[in-house]
């Protein structure tokens, strides 16, 4: 295990950053690299954190307006003419709004063409159940040709960003808006298609996604108190799903529980669940948002009632092997 | 190729579409007999382009954004010498390079992908866009056709309202003005006037011009070219159905295929000619 984690990771000032300023760094250094990247922006430069491109590369940014569908098909057409387009805006707007056009005219074409999905999940907060993206990750990754990452923390988010400039395909990069607690380190592994192993433990594996990697790993923390010792996964890309590093652990703990910020429908842990249905019959807990919307709060108060910090996760998890060892909940 | 010989090639490629269509047993009639004229003029006089070396950096782009008339493309890319002209026979059977719609993977010398109604322009605007950093001396030109029913599309609009804002010269669009949709008349459907003077509003020079003229379509083009500021669009009046009597008007022949009696009725209008002009 050579994963090399934060070491403040479990303090309470560990240190926190969005998720989305490690795009904004990453997109200024991938257009450094490459002067064929070109970024293009729907109203929310500054949200989505194109502005540092924009004032390094003015030339290269393209401001279209608040036209989603426009975003994307124009997109496209820079990548016939040999380009590759950065997309920005909500998640909540594309791809929510903008779904046929990505595939019609970027997935189906396989085309470089990188939609940025800025302030997904419940961590919008006070802006509402409309501006929460939940759906896209079931979305995203029904969609052939399609990459599906979402990074776990800013230092995660620059490199998912320089390797999607550079792998020639389609891609779906999510990100999140609040300041995220940053559990991994510039030197920590990460390539596209790759699941790592934060803690090894022998009870149950939890895999995580996006933001939710940091709360299973305070979870694991709190189930270790309880003498639960559970292994936790990053899987920061849910499309190609890195098969062979969840069935090894699962093969190892016998369970599994998978988190994420969205629709527990079609999301993440339904990929896990796929891929465990066919190769490795295991009991599958599913965790994030059960088939609601989300509402106004600040981010915390908005986990804390969907049950997805750390605490309230360790709890779930704790009930799922009770249940599990007591034989019953199947 | 001279006026008459364009001509000539026009009425092979209407025979060629109603002969795939038959063959095929689905499709769309009306649109592509009446872009017939267009396509013919773009693929044998307009567009810079090598069949043999569909990837040619120095190529012309031309989008076809209402997909569904596909047959019409696949005729002319099939004449001007992209793939041999029996292959028009495979059109919508399994394993065939001719989807129903073009499909970009499937077929070299489709620019992009299209059916879903309302993508064709935003890409050809980010085409032409990108040819602003690759092509300084704006020695090539993107094309792209959509249909008048597919300008009810907000995304046309958007794409309309972009290319305005950026002043993309090297684009120019046509629309098969031929007021039919599956619903009935473009007005009635959801009217479209002023068309004109809704592209001039977003900063569009704007042609109009009978799409059966040949010469009016060349000329169009040159003067589009000439332009030299801004996007053009040339409305190109059409007939739906165009060269097949009892096809032309009629609404009803947007999304069908002829039967075999009805293939043969409109062959027979549309004599062989006696020329050059290849027939299929």
């Amino acid at each position: 295990m050579s994963y090399p984690l934060n070491p403040d990771l479990h303090s309470d000032d560990v240190q926190r950053e969005p998720i989305r300023a490690g795009f904004g760094r990453g997109l200024l250094e991938a257009g450094k690299r490459d002067e064929s990247v070109v970024a293009l922006c729907a109203d929310l430069t500054e949200s989505t954190q194109m502005s540092l491109f924009q004032e390094e590369f003015p030339e290269r940014f393209i401001e279209v307006g608040i036209a989603e569908q426009n975003l994307v098909t124009v997109a496209a057409g820079m990548a016939h003419a040999g380009k590759i387009p950065f997309t920005s805006s909500y998640a909540a707007f594309s791809p929510g709004r903008n779904w046929e056009q990505i595939k019609t005219t970027a997935a189906l074409n396989d085309l470089p063409v990188k939609v940025i999905g800025s302030h997904a999940g419940l961590n919008v907060g006070p802006d509402g159940a409309t501006h929460q993206m939940l759906e896209d990750i079931a979305i995203m990754r029904v969609m052939p040709n399609m990459v599906v990452i979402a990074p776990g923390d800013s230092i995660e988010a620059e490199k998912a960003t320089l390797a999607i400039a550079q792998n020639g395909a389609p891609a779906y990069l999510r990100l999140a808006r609040d300041r995220t607690p940053i559990f991994s380190t510039t030197d920590a592994p990460f390539e596209i298609g790759r699941a790592y192993l934060l803690r090894e433990g022998a009870d149950v594996t939890l895999a995580g996604t996006g933001t939710m990697t940091y709360e299973l790993l305070i979870a694991a923390e709190i189930l270790a108190a309880q003498d639960v010792d559970a292994e936790v996964l990053h899987v920061p890309t849910v499309k190609p799903l890195d098969e062979e590093t969840i069935l090894a652990s699962v093969r190892r703990t016998g369970r599994i529980v998978t988190a994420e910020e969205a629709q527990r429908a079609g999301g993440f842990g339904s990929a896990v669940a796929e891929l465990l249905g066919e190769k490795l019959p295991r009991p599958v807990r599913r965790l994030g948002v059960d088939d609601r919307y989300g509402e106004t709060g600040t981010p915390i108060e908005l986990l804390d009632a969907f049950g997805l910090t750390g605490r309230h996760l360790a709890a779930t998890i704790a009930e799922f092997i009770a249940g599990l060892d007591a034989g019953s909940d199947r | 190729m001279s006026v008459s010989e364009l001509e000539e090639t026009a009425v092979a490629i209407r025979r060629s579409i109603v002969s795939m269509l038959e063959k095929a047993g689905s499709g769309h009639s009306a649109g592509p007999l009446g872009m017939a004229d267009l396509l013919t003029a773009l693929y044998f006089n307009i567009l810079k382009h090598d069949p043999q070396n569909p990837s040619w950096e120095g190529r012309d782009v031309f989008y076809l954004s209402n997909g569904h008339t596909a047959p019409v493309l696949y005729a002319a890319m099939a004449h001007s010498g992209y793939f041999p002209v029996e292959e028009l026979a495979t059109l919508r059977k399994y394993g065939s390079r001719l989807q129903g719609h073009p499909e970009r993977s499937a077929l070299p010398g489709l620019e992009s992908t299209s059916g879903p109604l309302g993508s064709g322009l935003s890409q050809a605007a980010g085409y032409a866009h990108a040819l602003q950093h690759i092509d300084k001396d704006f020695t090539r030109f993107v094309y792209v056709m959509m249909g008048d029913g597919e300008l009810d599309e907000g995304n046309i609009w958007e794409a309309a309202m972009y290319a305005g804002k950026y002043k993309l010269r090297q684009l120019i669009g046509f629309v098969d003005r031929n007021y039919i949709q599956i619903d009935g008349s473009t007005e009635d459907v959801m009217p479209l006037e002023d068309l004109r003077g809704k592209f001039e509003s977003f900063g569009w020079h704007v042609l109009e011009i009978d799409g059966h003229n040949m010469q009016a379509i060349i000329d169009a083009v040159g003067t589009a070219k000439a332009v030299g500021s801004r996007p053009t669009v040339i409305i190109a009046h059409t007939v739906p159905g165009k060269g097949v009597g009892f096809m032309e008007y009629d609404h009803r022949w947007h999304g069908k295929a002829p039967d075999a009696a009805q293939a043969a009725e409109a062959l027979a209008g549309l004599p062989r000619a006696a020329g050059k002009a290849q027939n299929a």
